[in-house]
């Protein structure tokens, strides 16, 4: 077990390693770069010549490159250009992470607790108006572009109705203490419990956007995997054996069919942080995602450097705890 | 009860382990609430009230002299003022901090009789000696402190820094006492003193620039770093002071300078909340979470009017032209073929149906409000018939150009570049000329190619900072080696001469006379672009918004806005 998480590190290691070069590479054979992005219509070729001898950008790029790994090794991954100009990159993450953290854990949390058990339920009743309802739910939950349906909810709940708050992550006017920069959490640990709220409150329309494509993944997955244990042998041996129902269900058909839903959701992690870009700007959230759209428009190297390497970083240690969960639930791959 | 030793001692174990874990939760928990104090101070509320503006991006800094964005100038513009400011509604000069000034008949002395008993937000004094020393702060730039990305105003309004590299407009201070301030400088210029009224050489504490290293700006890695003055210490003397910039969330409150010298602003806070994206700008006005945004679409305009928002256009201060690059196509250093390209383009229409409400047709290279200003130009009025005789006359009835154009952008003076190209290429079709369209993101290798004078035509811009015919044409044509590469004709260095002339002609009179001279030839002998149209800005605020005069530099001011009851 500690073996191979070792060896899995190892492997992330390698990853960031790779991409790390893979992305300075293409990063910088963009048409455009961080120069046009600052003079704009503003620019002369004296200009620009001057600045991209300040930025190092006139060097050749395995330079530019040794240069950057050169700092990184010291924890400086550079500053940010466009998106929060003169602020070290690793600082713009580090202030935003915690929006989108939060945001995707909600995602996920709405996407596995409604998902998980529906698919059970639609598996159970196949072919039922539940199972039929379902699935087409599902099926527009996938096909419905997120930023079409975070308009939708917006227009109903914020604009029309007044319920809900149209976008942003807080109320302005709130004065709200920040300690991590998790607004909930914040709020409880300082009991400005108004504060706490407030911010759930602002998370519950981006939260479902950002749900749909997981729930849906997740729904269909966690139905297939329990149509496919219910015809394995050892249920029908299990039933024979004059087990209960209860039993036979929480013990042979959910658990076994847990394995291919918790791949799922590791995998589903990924989808979060790529869908977060869209719903964070639909939703004015200053999260990661936003950081990227920006970032890419103003040509931000080091941030979009930062944010995607963590980002990936975050994705293979999520699959990894993926990973190790299977032994968890399935004894026998322990001893391998 | 006894009910866990009945249980066995195994079960036992285990809820004591859970009790275990449950108290170090629990104190683990109270121990991270207690240094996590409530910091919290009862803000907003009171008489004035809160006014919440819709900012299209973040501002880069707060120390304006090292800004060139409007976000940043757009918050620095309520904490601080310079030596002189605009009238409201106009962009035409006015004191501010300076009471009054007079300048020697050479242009070259300028003396400034300062405003008494201001005191910047760190309680010291204004006066000519922190002048001077705002002044000697800005020449005495080194290292990254002298890059374009940063000081461009400077570098663009007086040359050079006091390394002496390269020449500089400005050459020295002296307070000969603390209301006055006497500014020297190497030669006249026409921009003297308005330049003095943009946001970059606003006054600043020169004790909180101390204080906070205001000078400390480094090239670091891919990008500069800011010293703790520009990032969270902004001082000056406004009617607002600088009170937090939350950017997890995306806000920057600044609360009313009690202390302010004139009219108190009549708002209690005011906040700008950064929403990157139109669309949520105008969703926001709409479920009154903000007040007000700018810029709106020109296509919600109407929409925005009828749910009862106050839409208010500017005045125009902006021009879009048909860029020519004279380097590449030889067929463009023929004066016919870019007279040709005027005729052929139809102005009128493209105003009516890609501009919004306000705009008007460009019949020169800046808007009527500007000095040098000539109302006898040569005009193009529509013509496809005598663009295609110029060309034959020419001897190249057929010229084939590379029309670049820009995608994933909106310019104030440019709201719809495809439209607009689509129009303009029609127009070019149909007087006989080949369009090979170009098309390339203005992050993405437009602005690239267009500077480095890759086109034969293209399409850009420019917002005025400031009146003076100088930040116009001077901007174009004063190098001959640029995106216009004017150097192509026999004209391009003659013009650029005549440019720095006129700029230098300390006489008012003369030198709009000078202008109005280079304004006729810019239309009849050069024509080294076609100018297309003006077209105004448009900001948009809610009911309950009072009194926000717009400013054609689009440099409003809220100490005036006062809002009502929700």
């Amino acid at each position: 077990m500690l073996r191979f998480t070792i060896r899995r590190l190892a492997q992330l290691a390698l990853v960031v390693v790779v991409l790390s070069m893979l992305l300075f590479a293409w990063l910088r054979m963009l048409p455009g770069g961080p120069v046009s992005a600052l003079l704009g219509d503003r620019a002369t070729p004296e200009a620009r010549a001057r600045l991209e001898a300040d930025l190092g950008l006139d060097q050749p790029i395995f330079v530019q490159y040794w240069r950057f790994l050169g700092r990184a090794i010291t924890g400086d991954f550079g500053t940010s250009t466009g998106v929060q100009r003169g602020s070290p990159a690793l600082e713009v993450f580090l202030t935003r992470f915690p929006a989108t953290l939060e945001l995707s854990i909600l995602a996920l949390l709405l996407a596995v607790v409604v998902g998980i058990p529906l698919g059970y339920l639609a598996a159970r009743k196949r072919g039922s108006w539940l199972d039929n309802v379902s699935i087409t739910w599902s099926l527009i939950g996938v096909a419905v572009p997120v930023f079409f349906l975070a308009f939708l909810l917006k227009f109903v709940f914020a604009i029309q109705l007044g319920a809900l708050p149209a976008s942003g992550r807080q109320d302005v006017g709130l004065n709200a203490t920040r300690v991590t920069g998790f607004y909930i959490l914040d709020g409880l640990l300082t009991r400005e419990f108004d504060a706490a709220w407030n911010s759930f409150v602002h998370l519950i329309l981006p939260a479902i956007a950002l749900s749909t494509i997981p729930f849906a993944v997740i729904f269909r997955i966690t139905r297939a995997a329990v149509l496919d244990v219910m015809d394995e042998d050892y249920v029908r041996t299990a039933r024979a054996k004059g087990l209960t129902g209860m039993v036979i269900r929480r013990r042979h058909i959910l658990h076994n069919a847990m394995l291919p839903v918790v791949t799922t959701i590791g995998l589903q992690t990924g989808a979060l942080l790529a869908g977060a870009v869209l719903t964070e700007r639909v939703f004015n959230i200053a999260g990661v995602g936003q950081a990227v759209a920006i970032g890419f428009q103003r040509k931000d190297f080091p941030v979009l450097q930062v944010v995607i390497l963590a980002s990936a970083m975050v994705y293979v240690l999520v699959n990894l705890i993926v990973d190790l969960s299977y032994a968890l639930i399935d004894p026998r791959l322990r001893t391998r | 009860m006894s009910r866990a030793p009945s249980a066995g001692p195994r079960r036992g174990s285990s809820t004591r382990r859970r009790v275990v874990t449950a108290g170090v939760a629990i104190v683990a928990a109270t121990s991270l609430a207690a240094c996590a104090q409530s910091q919290r101070e009862a803000g907003g509320g009171g008489e004035g009230g809160t006014l919440t503006f819709g900012a299209a991006g973040a501002p880069d800094l707060f120390d304006p002299f090292y800004a060139s964005d409007g976000e940043t100038f757009r918050v620095t513009r309520q904490i601080m003022e310079g030596l002189v400011g605009f009238k409201p509604g106009s962009s035409d000069v006015q004191p501010e901090l300076a009471e009054s000034w007079e300048h020697s008949p050479d242009g070259k002395t300028w003396t400034f009789k300062l405003r008494q008993g201001v005191k910047f937000h760190d309680g010291t004094d204004f006066n000519g000696e922190a002048v001077c020393k705002n002044f000697q702060r800005m020449f005495s730039q080194t290292g990254a402190g002298q890059n374009n990305a940063l000081s461009y105003y400077w570098i663009e309004n007086f040359g050079g820094f006091a390394d002496g590299k390269t020449p500089s407009l400005y050459q020295a201070c002296d307070a000969p006492d603390a209301a006055t301030a006497v500014v020297h400088l190497t030669r006249a210029s026409s921009k003297f003193p308005d330049i003095l009224g943009l946001p970059s050489f606003s006054m600043q504490s020169p004790t909180a620039m101390d204080q906070y290293q205001a000078n400390n700006v480094q090239a670091q890695g891919d990008s500069f770093v800011y010293p703790e003055y520009a990032k969270a210490h902004p001082t000056g003397t406004g009617p607002f002071k600088f009170a937090s910039y939350d950017e997890s969330n995306g806000t920057i409150k600044l609360a009313r300078n009690e202390e302010y010298w004139g009219e108190k602003a009549k708002l209690n806070e005011l906040i700008f909340r950064i929403i990157p994206d139109e669309t949520v700008r105008k969703q926001e006005l709409e479920s009154g979470a903000i007040d007000g945004y700018d810029y709106p679409n020109a296509a919600d305009l109407k929409a925005l009017r009828d749910a009862g928002n106050n839409v208010q256009v500017r005045d125009p201060f902006n021009i879009m032209y048909l860029g020519i690059t004279q380097k590449n196509n030889p067929a463009l250093q023929n004066l016919k073929v870019r007279q040709a390209l005027a005729y052929a383009v139809d102005r009128e229409t493209l105003v009516k149906s890609n501009m919004p409400e306000g705009a008007s047709v460009a019949t020169q290279f800046y808007p009527k409000t500007v000095d040098g200003y000539a109302e006898d130009v040569q005009q193009y009025p529509h013509d496809p018939a005598k663009a295609k005789q110029l060309l034959a006359e020419a001897g190249m009835p057929n010229v084939t150009l590379n029309f670049y154009w820009p995608t994933e952008v909106t310019r104030p003076y440019m709201p719809d570049p495809q439209g607009i190209y689509n129009a303009l290429a029609e127009d070019l079709r149909e007087a006989g000329f080949t369009i090979n369209p170009v098309s390339k993101p203005w992050n993405g290798g437009y602005i690239d190619d267009v500077d480095n004078a890759k086109a034969d035509i293209f399409l850009l811009g420019w917002t005025g900072d400031y009146n003076t015919p100088d930040n116009f044409i001077g901007t174009f044509f004063g190098t001959p080696t640029n995106r216009f590469y004017t150097a192509a004709s026999p004209w391009g260095e003659e013009l650029a001469a005549q440019l720095k002339a006129a700029d230098g002609e300390p006489d008012e009179a003369k030198r709009n006379q000078m202008y109005q001279d280079m304004n006729r030839k810019l239309m009849s002998e050069y024509l080294p672009a076609v100018p297309l149209s003006h077209s105004p800005p448009a900001i948009v605020t809610s009911p309950r918004v009072h009194g926000l005069q717009t400013s054609p530099l689009t440099a409003e001011e809220f100490a005036s806005v006062s809002v009502s009851e929700k």
